[in-house]
């Protein structure tokens, strides 16, 4: 098709009374970031759309990661012409010749006139457009109930729009414009598409992740990286915090509670979690539970946990059935690695009956007498590493790299590697 | 001496020798291995599947490494074969194919499968029609290679691969592209290739490694046991410095093939033109063939003598194919081509490579011209 600009619609952010104008910035700040790639395509904004004048640029490669933007409800790639009815007549003409049908179609055109003071009425238009159509393709077949082609022509006094292609956009709102909130991050299929959903509801998402080296490997630790890299194209950039958990988790086999050992690590998680929450400015924890899917999700065991933190714990993935946590998280991209078959922390010591309905004050009892775990547990704040991931950024094991390599990883970045194990790009 | 032998094998890039060196010097972990110089191994691995990957077109899960073509066409023809033989046990593949495909065809049909062993045309190529024909309903796979590697006739591979899978797209289509790869343009996802048999050696990289590209969604029965690499598919312990250094020269030759092609095009033409004069001498090569190789015949003349002579002039060409050159017998190919039992007993094989020039050429023309000279008036008194 020759499409000439992109249209994006806004989806329930219009609705928004007084915040719209903040959403609207939001969303077009992020439209723009995606712009950066595409120099010579210039963005206007319109009630409720953003249009993109493509300007040479090609459609088809930006349509992807626009995709991807929250606050996007459709993507419309459009042709436009005059306000003058021949070059309306032409540019349709055009359009539909591009399309080169080949076996018969029921199409109709949807006129629109939005600019009052156009001659023709939208009534008039629809028979205006269509006729030469009509003369021109043979294939075309009116049909107005069933149309497979629609034509849609809304004629404004700048100029006249034409199109008939729709992509759904990912919805939602605006990047982080309903605050933020620290994801527990494990390396499964469920957390990455709770995070996922949390930022499409416009949360901003800082993900944890925890680690028991030398239990866990590291390629477990390399998959949530790799996890966190596919959110981060969904945001730009992401930050993925590191909690080192082998003491606490080896403190708790000591205590002589197997079965209630999940317990005790989800709630220190949580306490961890809480920690870093407060000093992010993050107001609550998102995790990837779903109800009743494993012990620790349980409703008696979602209640002893969640009691461990006094923020609101999110849980966007509670009422969903496992294959359709599955299906969303083959959409957004992160199944592949999710099913990689490194172990995590939570996977480890795991007693043979874990506790489905767990007593809060035995919990909190076997707690208190877990020497020194209030320490431990500011210790792995401490001693928690933050990366800052954007989704094709490589994470490098070369020594010193060149200036522009440092500057796309924090400095920390460079403690995961491999010791005199580089690996060299000009290798391949 | 002159080598003019690049179809049996090339000599590897500089700088394939040197990342094999380099890694095989630094990384000597196995990938399956949990520690740091295990994982660097396995990452290596990986960064080779996408380098090749994207040389191919195609995803990096579609790549699956192995030893060579050999293993690459005996693991894509009888994995296929045993793992879909519920469907049906009928086969399609040609007359002169390389004997890593034609061989485990003989072999399955020992096992009970029936072969469809399709003729070629006066050029050396089938008929698109013929393979579409010899679909049956119990067809599951057909086999077909890109460029012969004994004449370098090309066959019609997108035609056929198109219109089987729009007529019948539930038998499979192998490809052995040994020879077609980095010398001509292949696209494998627009022909509707299901499987894809390369080696590194006849692109300037090391020997004992190779591919098979295993379209996304098919299936194969491993023919290798054991610890589960590859997906399962072929297991055994990565060769990591000749994997990193095949996917250097795969992404060389596919960088390079449209330039390689064309040069090398000119200079086998420029050999046709000196040789074309000479009644004693058959041309086995179709004119519209692969660029790098051209093959003939001195009927009447063993080629052993032919091959041994040249090299006293500085040149080391190939009888045949060079996997099968030491036997006697005519060959198979040239048989299938409708040429005479003489003819098909007497072949010579010039194959050409980067580093050729037309210089190199008019050398070769003028030595195989005054062997010729010195040698036909002996003809059948050898």
């Amino acid at each position: 098709m020759n499409c000439q600009l992109l249209m994006l619609r806004l989806g329930e952010i219009t609705l928004k009374g007084r915040n719209r104008a903040r959403f609207e910035k939001a969303v077009l700040s992020h439209v723009k970031s995606v712009l950066e790639a595409f120099p010579k395509a210039r963005i206007t904004k319109d009630y409720g759309r953003i249009y993109i004048e493509l300007c040479g640029e090609p459609a088809g490669e930006l349509i992807p990661p626009l995709k991807k933007v929250f606050g996007i409800t459709a993507i419309v790639p459009v042709a436009a012409a005059p306000s003058e009815l021949e070059a309306i007549q032409q540019a349709a003409l055009d359009f539909i010749g591009s399309l080169s049908l080949e076996k018969e179609t029921a199409f109709k055109v949807n006129s629109r006139r939005v600019w009052k003071e156009f001659p023709y009425s939208s009534q008039e238009m629809n028979k205006l457009v269509s006729s030469p159509l009509l003369q021109q393709f043979s294939a075309l077949k009116v049909d107005v109930n069933h149309p497979e082609l629609e034509l849609r022509v809304e004629v404004r006094q700048e100029r006249t729009l034409l199109y008939s292609l729709i992509i759904p956009g990912a919805g939602g709102f605006p990047l982080g414009t309903n605050g933020k909130a620290m994801l527990l991050l494990s390396g499964g299929i469920d957390s990455p598409v709770a995070g996922w959903s949390a930022m499409r509801r416009g949360l901003e998402i800082e993900c944890v992740h925890f680690h028991s080296y030398p239990f866990t490997s590291r390629k477990a630790e390399e998959k949530v990286i790799e996890l966190a890299k596919v959110l981060s194209g969904y945001s730009g950039t992401i930050k993925l915090h590191l909690v080192p958990f082998t003491d606490i988790q080896t403190a708790f086999t000591g205590v002589g509670q197997d079965n209630l050992i999940i317990t005790f690590m989800r709630r220190a998680m949580l306490r961890i979690a809480t920690r870093l929450a407060e000093a992010s400015g993050a107001l609550a924890i998102v995790t990837g539970e779903s109800l009743g899917q494993v012990a620790s999700q349980t409703l008696p065991s979602m209640n002893v946990i969640g009691r461990a933190t006094e923020l609101p714990l999110l849980r966007p993935l509670v009422m969903m059935d496992k294959d359709d946590i599955i299906s969303l998280s083959q959409q957004i991209g992160t199944y592949e690695l999710s099913i990689l078959p490194y172990e995590d922390c939570c996977t480890l010591f795991i007693p043979k009956s874990p506790s489905t309905n767990p007593n809060l004050r035995i919990v909190q009892k076997v707690e208190q007498h877990v020497e020194r775990l209030d320490e431990m547990i500011e210790l792995a704040v401490q001693n928690t590493v933050t990366l800052n991931l954007t989704p094709h950024a490589q994470i490098r094991y070369e020594e010193e790299g060149g200036p522009e390599e440092a500057s796309e990883l924090p400095r920390h970045d460079l403690e995961l590697p491999l010791d005199g194990q580089a690996i060299r790009e000009d290798w391949f | 001496m002159k080598y003019f032998d690049h179809a049996a094998s090339t000599p590897p890039h500089p700088e394939v020798i040197r990342t094999v060196t380099e890694v095989m010097q630094s990384h000597y972990g196995n990938p399956s291995s949990l520690h740091a110089a295990g994982e660097a191994g396995m990452k290596l691995v990986q960064r080779a599947r996408e380098v090749s990957a994207a040389a191919l077109g195609v995803l990096p899960g579609e790549v699956v490494f192995t030893s060579g073509a050999t293993e690459s066409n005996n693991l894509a023809v009888k994995g296929a074969a045993f793992q879909y033989m519920k469907r049906g046990k009928h086969l399609i593949t040609t007359m002169v194919e390389h004997p890593s495909v034609y061989e485990a065809f003989r072999q399955l049909e020992q096992l009970g499968f029936e072969v469809t062993y399709l003729p070629v045309r006066s050029g050396g190529s089938v008929d698109p029609q013929d393979v579409i024909k010899a679909v049956r309903k119990d067809t599951i796979l057909a086999s077909i290679m890109h460029v012969n590697n004994e004449t370098g006739s090309i066959q019609p591979v997108e035609e056929i691969g198109r219109q089987l899978k729009q007529i019948h797209p539930r038998v499979l289509f192998h490809v052995d592209g040994v020879q077609g790869f980095g010398k001509l343009p292949l696209n494998l996802k627009d022909c509707g290739i299901d499987l894809y048999s390369l080696s590194a050696h006849k692109i300037r990289g090391p020997k004992g490694t190779g591919l098979l590209y295993v379209r996304s969604g098919v299936k194969l029965l491993p023919l290798l046991s054991g610890g589960g690499q590859e997906g399962g598919v072929r297991s055994g312990t990565e060769n990591v410095p000749a994997l990193v250094g095949m996917a250097k020269a795969l992404r060389l030759a596919k960088e390079q093939q449209e330039d390689l092609g064309g040069r090398l095009r000119l200079i086998r033409q420029r050999i046709l033109e000196g040789l074309a004069d000479l009644p004693d001498l058959v041309l086995n090569s179709p004119q519209d063939g692969a660029p790098h190789i051209v093959h003939f015949s001195f009927p009447g003349m063993k080629p052993e003598v032919v091959l041994h002579c040249l090299e006293e002039h500085g040149m080391e060409v190939s009888t045949k194919s060079a996997c099968s050159s030491k036997t006697t017998e005519p060959s198979r190919v040239l048989l299938a081509m409708g040429k005479a039992n003489e003819i098909a007993a007497s072949g010579i094989r010039i194959s050409l490579g980067n580093e050729h020039t037309t210089e190199d050429a008019d050398f070769l023309i003028q030595a195989v011209r005054s062997v010729v000279k010195r040698l036909v008036g002996l003809k059948g008194g050898l």
